[in-house]
């Protein structure tokens, strides 16, 4: 049998076709199981919340060692890397000042002492999250329990969701920063590929074994964790009764790390 | 048709040689940057966009404007445009080729690309656009292929293309809409998040795309025998949209600075100042913003006034133009959307010469897909016209 080239060509297309369809088709049957296999148990020490949010009580953070203390805690337990250049920096947790965190209402008559008094800044694991919005393959996204996450095997790198931050809470691994890791790779959590973005994730891997965040731990205090929906939580009750601050509320995006300025007085 | 691309004069080779060549030593750029991460660009944590997406803001203008000669002589059987439109949709198709080409050097991790087609997220606007941007270069490739056939055969072109060349119109407004809304939906950054965005890019796309197709047109009829404007005032037609379009562009532009300015809320005039001014103390966009206004108002005059008819000062005019979109959509509108940054600091962004050269090879890879196409068309109006 002789066929000529435009037959050939119709005939190749068509098993090209055929061939590609069907591999949909099976690979689709396969998702569904793997998808219900995956299904994971709930950790038997997991910490339940609807929404998990800190406070953080300034009265407690005195001097700069209080605050790097907890920076470095959390950077150790999640190996971040610490790169000699600013422009590869990659923070989960760390502080500016007053002016700088709260930028928009700047209030020039403000004490120097409240400008220049170093403020915790991390991830504001917000409830209308832009970054889950933004990005294209949904490798952040946020938990029931309202933490912002991030699935570094999904992430293209495409950078959209640190454009949508309005806190700047996101770091973007332009290097590989497996040789910037300073001492002990920490077994607890998963170093990083290049080119992936990476941030703060309220220790998940923690709260999934009864722990509380590393930087609350190491606080003493100053950091209150807790679950915002439920009324007899600390974090509820100071939010509720004391006057705190969020960063750039007007935005709507509902951040869920509140800034307790007053003190232990009422408000 | 494409074996016409595969013989040519010796000027025509040399050309593609030289193409080759840059495409060649952008490979090797991207090789680095591929090895070595997006460290070696000049982006950061604070500026995390630079060249390459603003090179792709500014090339799905390019590809947008094709409408601009289809939209004549499509509905309004503008007959003028007839031997141009094929050259406004083999721009198109380049285009959105180097638009998709910039998406992907800018990636972090390119290889997983499809995650987007995997895990589709009707949420991200990232995903519009990846939709209408391929669905436009397979519309241009349909048509233009399709057109250009029939008319070798001397044909009338198939009725059934007739309603994929009316569907090109409104989606050729859709790839710029929606790579607007990527930026004007975005809280926190003042410079995009303005209604008016998507009107800036179109009116942008309008002046600037239609004026890189004139110069192609002054190049074709220079290189070939083929003249796609011959004594029918088909340029000079383009040449009133490039203006008004730019008018258009210019006004908006100055809507942005009115609200900005006058309602004195500093973070909405805080990029506007950065880039005409300087910020505390920065200042390496303020000579290159200038530039661009100066450029602007220089290709209007001399579109406007009656030098438009003048072969050079029409040139001057429509590189200024060219220039001047470029600079405000191909630079600094990314680049500035990330200054002063989310703390209200300024952190300056320069691309770094792997960056350029990555960029310049791109661009190289879609002269030579322009060249390619271009000569297809060419040919085959050669040949009919001997």
């Amino acid at each position: 049998m002789s066929i000529n080239r435009r037959q050939f060509l119709r005939r190749a297309g068509m098993i090209t076709a055929l061939g590609l369809g069907s591999s949909f088709i099976i690979s689709g049957f396969r998702k569904k199981e793997v998808a219900e296999a995956a299904g994971f148990a709930k950790a038997p020490k997991d910490l339940p919340a609807k929404r998990w949010a800190m406070v953080v009580d300034m009265s407690k953070f005195k001097t700069e060692a209080d605050i790097n203390g907890v920076i470095e805690a959390c950077h150790k337990l999640h190996n971040v890397p610490k790169f000699p250049n600013t422009k590869d920096e990659i923070k989960w947790i760390w502080k500016d000042d007053y002016h700088h965190t709260f930028a928009g209402g700047h209030n020039e008559y403000l004490d120097d002492h409240v400008l220049h008094s170093p403020f915790m800044v991390l991830c504001n694991h917000c409830e209308n999250p832009p970054c889950v919005k933004a990005c294209p393959t949904q490798a952040t996204f946020q938990r029931p329990d309202g933490i912002v996450a991030m699935d570094f095997h999904r992430c293209i790198g495409c950078r959209f969701c640190m454009g949508a931050c309005p806190f700047g809470a996101r770091s973007f691994n332009f290097r590989d920063p497996r040789p910037f890791i300073e001492g002990e790779i920490s077994p607890d959590y998963p170093t990083r590929t290049p080119g992936v973005v990476e941030k703060c994730n309220f220790c998940y891997e923690r709260l999934a074994d009864g722990l509380m965040p590393a930087c609350v731990e190491k606080s003493n205090g100053g950091l209150i964790f807790g679950d915002l929906d439920d009324p007899n939580s600390e974090v509820r009750k100071i939010v509720s009764t004391k006057f705190t601050i969020r960063r750039k509320p007007e935005l709507g995006t509902q951040p869920s790390v509140y800034y307790l300025v007053g003190g232990g007085e009422d408000a | 048709m494409l074996e016409k691309a595969l013989s040519g004069s010796k000027r025509y080779w040399i050309w593609v040689t030289l193409l080759l060549a840059v495409i060649a030593v952008g490979l090797f750029a991207y090789m680095n940057q591929f090895n070595n991460g997006l460290g070696v660009t000049g982006m950061s944590r604070d500026v995390s966009w630079g060249l390459y997406i603003a090179q792709f803001t500014f090339l799905v203008g390019v590809a947008a404007s094709a409408v601009m000669l289809v939209l004549p002589y499509y509905l309004h059987d503008f007959k003028k445009f007839g031997k141009m439109v094929i050259l406004g949709e083999f721009l198109a198709i380049p285009a959105v080729i180097m638009c998709i080409l910039f998406i992907f050097v800018d990636l972090g991790q390119p290889m997983r690309i499809m995650n987007v087609i995997l895990h589709p997220s009707p949420r991200s606007v990232m995903f519009y656009d990846m939709i209408v941007l391929c669905g436009y270069l397979l519309i241009n490739l349909v048509v233009g292929w399709t057109t250009l056939g029939a008319e070798r055969k001397g044909a009338p072109s198939p009725k059934w293309v007739k309603p994929i060349i009316y569907l090109s119109i409104p989606w050729a407004v859709s790839i710029h809409t929606v790579t607007a809304f990527l930026y004007a939906g975005l809280p926190g950054r003042h410079l995009w998040l303005s209604a008016i965005m998507a009107a800036r890019f179109l009116a942008s796309a309008f002046a600037a795309g239609p004026a890189i197709l004139i110069l192609l047109c002054f190049i074709v009829k220079k290189v070939s025998k083929f003249d796609p404007d011959p004594g029918v005032g088909a340029i000079q037609s383009l040449v009133k949209i490039v203006r008004y379009a730019m008018i258009a562009n210019v006004f908006f532009y100055i809507l942005e600075l009115f609200t900005a300015f006058y309602s004195n809320i500093p973070e909405y005039s805080a990029p506007l100042r950065y880039i005409f001014f300087g910020l505390d103390g920065h200042t390496s966009l303020v000579p290159i913003m200038w530039t661009a206004t100066a450029l602007a108002f220089l290709g209007i005059a001399l579109l406007v006034f009656p030098t438009r008819k003048n072969g050079a000062a029409l040139t001057v005019g429509l590189l200024s133009i060219i220039t001047a979109n470029w600079i405000d959509k191909g630079m600094i509108l990314i680049v500035a959307g990330f200054v002063p940054n989310s703390f209200e600091r300024v952190i300056e962004y320069a691309p770094t010469l792997n960056e350029i050269l990555v960029t310049l090879g791109v661009y190289a890879i879609g002269a030579l897909l322009i060249t390619i196409l271009y000569k297809v068309a060419i040919s085959v109006r050669e040949e009919k016209a001997s």
